[in-house]
């Protein structure tokens, strides 16, 4: 499956946040990449939507919509701001 | 830039489409007149949403193609199996309805302070956000050099064909067609790679600031490159449209 990138989720993360996302810095806690969300890989297909380290691989954050209700895990960041 | 924004609601709105102009046989640009809307920045979003007479919602994220200050246009390339696009370029009529919201994204933007010179890279429809921000850059007076290099699969892809070719002062637009070239074609017919971008962009010294919009594998192969022939990566800016263009 092919990955986007962090702009094309820009909205939802407006969302879930409340303000604009994509220009914040995420550290990935698996290898200590720190990178623009917009540059996270994203994968809009998966099983809800997927943001992936574009260095390791590693899964930072997942979204997951069950009727109104956004279900977010952002375990694989070691941080976000 | 984000602590100064002031904080509102990411609302869906309801706004009529003013004006539906055909760009190429499967693109067609869409403009709104959104009631208060807020500004944009060139390179910003809009999330549009379909809902059909089950209830069925679809979503996607258009780039807008208008300049800051112009009314609110995206420009949709019909793909035959979207679930979306084939009805914003073909069904869609001036005077009906489209739901969206926005403006999106604070970092795929480019505004006169950010300075350049201006490197922009285009794999088919990813001329989008890049078109608006050479409009922007038209509309704001600003001198900062700019070169935009575009790929498109034939001549007849090529969107805002027009006014691309009356580029503003300090604007060269530079085409490179990748799949089928009309006769006396003088322009570059092959995909963008490190060869190509040796001869075409600024050199790194120059401090270039770079924004890369296509197709995933565009991007990908543009960006890395840029960057091993000394762009910082910061000043390479990147967004994906996915598969759906055509390089």
């Amino acid at each position: 499956m092919e990955s986007l990138d962090g702009n094309a989720i820009g909205g939802l993360l407006y969302d879930v946040f409340g303000t604009e996302m994509t220009a914040a810095t995420g550290i990935c806690g698996g290898c200590g990449t720190s990178s623009k969300v917009a540059e996270f890989a994203v994968y809009l297909d998966a099983p809800g939507t997927v943001a992936r380290c574009r260095s390791c691989g590693s899964v930072l954050m997942v979204f997951v919509k069950v009727r109104e209700t956004t279900c977010v895990d952002l375990r694989g960041l070691a941080s976000l701001g | 830039m984000a602590g100064t924004a002031l904080r509102r609601r990411l609302s869906w709105q309801v706004a009529p489409v003013s004006a539906v102009v055909p760009e190429t046989p499967s693109v067609r640009t869409i403009t709104l007149d959104v009631p208060d809307w807020p500004g944009h920045q060139a390179g910003q979003h809009v999330d549009i949403r379909l809902t059909d007479e089950d209830g069925y919602v679809a979503e996607r994220s258009y780039s807008i193609a208008s300049a800051p200050g112009e009314p609110v246009a995206i420009t949709v390339e019909r793909l035959d199996d979207g679930e979306v696009s084939p009805y914003l370029t073909d069904e869609l009529r001036a005077g009906d309805e489209l739901e969206l919201r926005g403006p999106i994204g604070g970092y795929f933007v480019w505004a006169p302070p950010d300075g350049g010179p201006l490197l922009l890279l285009a794999g088919g429809s990813g001329i989008v956000p890049l078109r608006a921000i050479l409009r922007h850059r038209q509309r704001t007076g600003s001198a900062v050099p700019a070169r935009l290099l575009y790929s498109s699969r034939t001549l007849a892809d090529v969107i805002y064909h027009a006014e691309l070719d009356r580029p503003a002062d300090g604007v060269e637009v530079i085409h490179t067609l990748t799949r089928q070239q009309p006769p006396g074609w003088t322009g570059y017919a092959r995909r963008v790679d490190a060869g190509l971008l040796g001869e075409v962009a600024w050199p790194a010294a120059m401090m270039p600031l770079a924004y890369v919009c296509g197709p995933t594998s565009f991007v990908e192969t543009v960006s890395q490159a840029l960057v091993q022939s000394g762009y910082p990566p910061e000043r390479v800016k990147t967004e994906r449209f996915g598969a759906t263009g055509g390089s």
